[in-house]
């Protein structure tokens, strides 16, 4: 069953150009919940009110305001906002290619597939050549009014456009201080290395499972059923203990006897 | 003046609390730790008024029910069948795995350069919780020696998630995963078959490419450039007296005007010092989501936001600017 694609797009990629159509390459899984009232388990549905009279301003009279540090406010109309808005376009430009690490995966956000839009021969040469250069590339967009920026780059052989999270939106650790204290137990460290070493493995996400999705869904349809309320049980608290080394050596220990 | 500067911070870090508080193990030794997120919203937030330029709140209403309903009214329901809900109580989310809802139990750690990016979702920071940073210590520096990342699963906020722990410059962060069965293949998507292009296509594309070849990325390009146009219009707006409500000088309104913007960089520097621990303690009980306060909210991205509310189904949340997000994340049933 094929996806369905959400935006169809020509990529600029200096004088040369790619037809393609954009699909979200994530699966949305989430459980959705509604808001009900205890009252009669009913929905419920939101309003803006004015918390002072209790009034309800309907949406089309509602504005946006921007607040001054000394409390003043300048209200934006809608129409000032959208003449804000980034002029709607089909093309997604190539700013640039760079080295890999130029691009901070801090700043990835969402991924998309690329797929071709009509001939794939262009949409082919043009992975192929990616592929080759083993470069990534700097794509900007405007999609659904909103401007993006994107890295470009393969996943399993085809193109992908990751976008980006503006600068101001994540915390570089470069900007904080580690936790400070007096010099690590050399000892210690190597009872780390070596417990890191024997917990070892290929990563392969496959493995792992969401199965806490799956028994909120069972709990819920066995309440739907009528069910008893689910018993609460207390997690059992176990003590850190401050003795590392003790637990380092005892890990070894565990772990040596499980293999 | 230091002195002052410590206060406001202790105020501050009140307001903002951890995502999660818990531990991390790794075999038979456990590292407190509080999660806060590593991504902020834009400094930018635009408030709903009225046309008078009062403020707004967002209110919830049940269907005969002119009144608006309170917080603790209000409960997460699940549409078993078209139009039939069950309500879901936050403490019985917890109890389906209290265990995962306080502990990250890193039992595998994996190659650092094996991680995909398009699997990561979010990151967050550790910070040490508790006595003593020495465990903490201990597996930031032994996870950077071995160029290795740990890999558990824990649940958070009546989610489970998988994450990956990794060391950076001596701070540890937790990339939360996207499950395998969350990225679709090109398979799924049904992208056609990768062929081998025409050398002679391939040969044009690899020029342009080695024509837009650069050394560095312009951060200019990352800028937010459309807050900095709203923040441009409002001031140009301030100056000029044009639609400006001067600040009301009721207190209630003095009290919801005020920036309550929480630095969380000043958060995350101080809980990195170790500081505040017995005045703030661990802020809520593994997993559970008492509350969603200001500061949380604000330190969020509106993609989140969005997230969260397309998960609690929030109405009308296309539609919402960041600023109505938080508000109606804010009254969301607890």
């Amino acid at each position: 069953m094929a996806a369905r694609a959400m935006w169809k797009a020509v990529i600029q990629c200096g004088s040369l150009q790619v037809p393609v159509k954009l699909y979200s390459a994530i699966e949305d899984r989430n459980i959705h919940f509604r808001i009900l009232s205890r009252k009669d388990k009913r929905p419920v549905h939101g309003a803006m009110v004015n918390p002072e009279t209790g009034e309800i301003v309907p949406h089309a009279e509602a504005r946006r305001a921007y607040v001054a540090d000394n409390g003043d406010r300048a209200i934006l109309e809608t129409s000032e906002l959208a003449a804000l808005d980034p002029e709607p376009s089909r093309d997604i430009d190539i700013i640039a290619f760079l080295l890999a690490e130029q691009i901070d995966h801090r700043w990835y956000d969402r991924p998309y597939y690329l797929g071709p839009d009509g001939d794939s021969a262009a949409y082919f040469a043009f992975a192929e050549a990616i592929e080759k250069s083993s470069l990534e590339g700097l794509a900007r967009w405007v999609m659904r009014g909103k401007r993006y920026m994107g890295a470009l780059r393969l996943h399993e052989g085809y193109p992908v456009l990751m976008s980006l999270k503006h600068t101001d939106e994540v915390v570089a650790a470069e900007n904080l201080k580690a936790p400070g204290g007096a010099a690590l137990n050399p000892k210690e460290l190597d009872m780390a290395r070596q417990l890191l070493g024997m917990l070892a493995a290929e990563l392969d996400l496959s493995d792992f499972h969401d199965e806490y999705r799956e028994r909120v869904l069972k709990t819920v349809e066995a309440k739907a059923k009528g069910g008893p309320r689910l018993k609460l049980v207390k997690a059992s608290k176990k003590k850190p203990s401050d003795d590392l080394g003790g637990a380092l050596q005892a890990s070894l220990k565990a772990v040596r006897k499980r293999a | 003046m230091a002195k002052k500067t410590v206060q406001e911070s202790t105020e501050e870090s009140e307001i903002l609390k951890p995502f999660w508080s818990g531990v991390v193990t790794f075999g038979l030794v456990s590292v407190p730790v509080s999660l806060f997120p590593a991504t902020r919203g834009t400094t930018l937030r635009l408030r709903m008024v009225d046309a008078e330029g009062n403020f707004l709140k967002r209110r919830f209403f049940g269907e005969d029910d002119s009144n608006a309903l309170e917080a603790e009214d209000l409960v997460r329901g699940y549409e078993f069948e078209k139009d039939r809900f069950v309500p879901v109580e936050d403490d019985e989310l917890d109890a389906l795995d209290p265990e995962k809802s306080r502990e990250i139990d890193l039992a595998q750690f994996v190659d650092l350069h094996a991680l995909s990016p398009l699997y990561f979702e979010r990151a967050y920071f550790l910070v040490p919780d508790g006595g003593t940073t020495k465990a903490y210590r201990l597996l930031a520096e032994t996870l950077a020696q071995e160029e290795r990342a740990g890999i558990a699963t824990f649940v958070m906020r009546g989610k489970e998630y998988l994450c990956a722990i990794i060391a950076e410059r001596g701070i540890l962060r937790a990339e939360t995963l996207r499950f395998a069965d969350e990225v679709r293949s090109p398979e799924a998507i049904g992208l056609p078959k990768r062929v081998s292009a025409d050398s002679e296509t391939v040969a044009q594309f690899a020029k342009a490419i080695k024509a837009l070849q650069a050394k560095t990325l312009d951060r200019a390009e990352l800028e937010d450039q459309r807050s900095a146009r709203i923040v441009k219009l409002a001031e140009k707006k301030l100056r000029s007296g044009t639609d400006v409500v001067a600040a009301s000088a009721d207190a209630g309104e003095v009290e919801e005007s005020s920036t309550n913007v929480v630095d969380l960089m000043e958060v995350l520097r101080e809980r990195l010092r170790g500081k505040l621990r017995e005045r703030v303690g661990p802020a809520r009980s593994p997993g559970k989501r008492t509350s969603v306060r200001v500061g949380q909210l604000e330190s969020t991205t509106k993609a989140e936001l969005y997230e969260m509310a397309q998960s609690l189904n929030v109405a009308g949340r296309s539609a919402m600017s960041k600023a109505e997000l938080i508000d109606a994340l804010e009254h969301q049933p607890r």
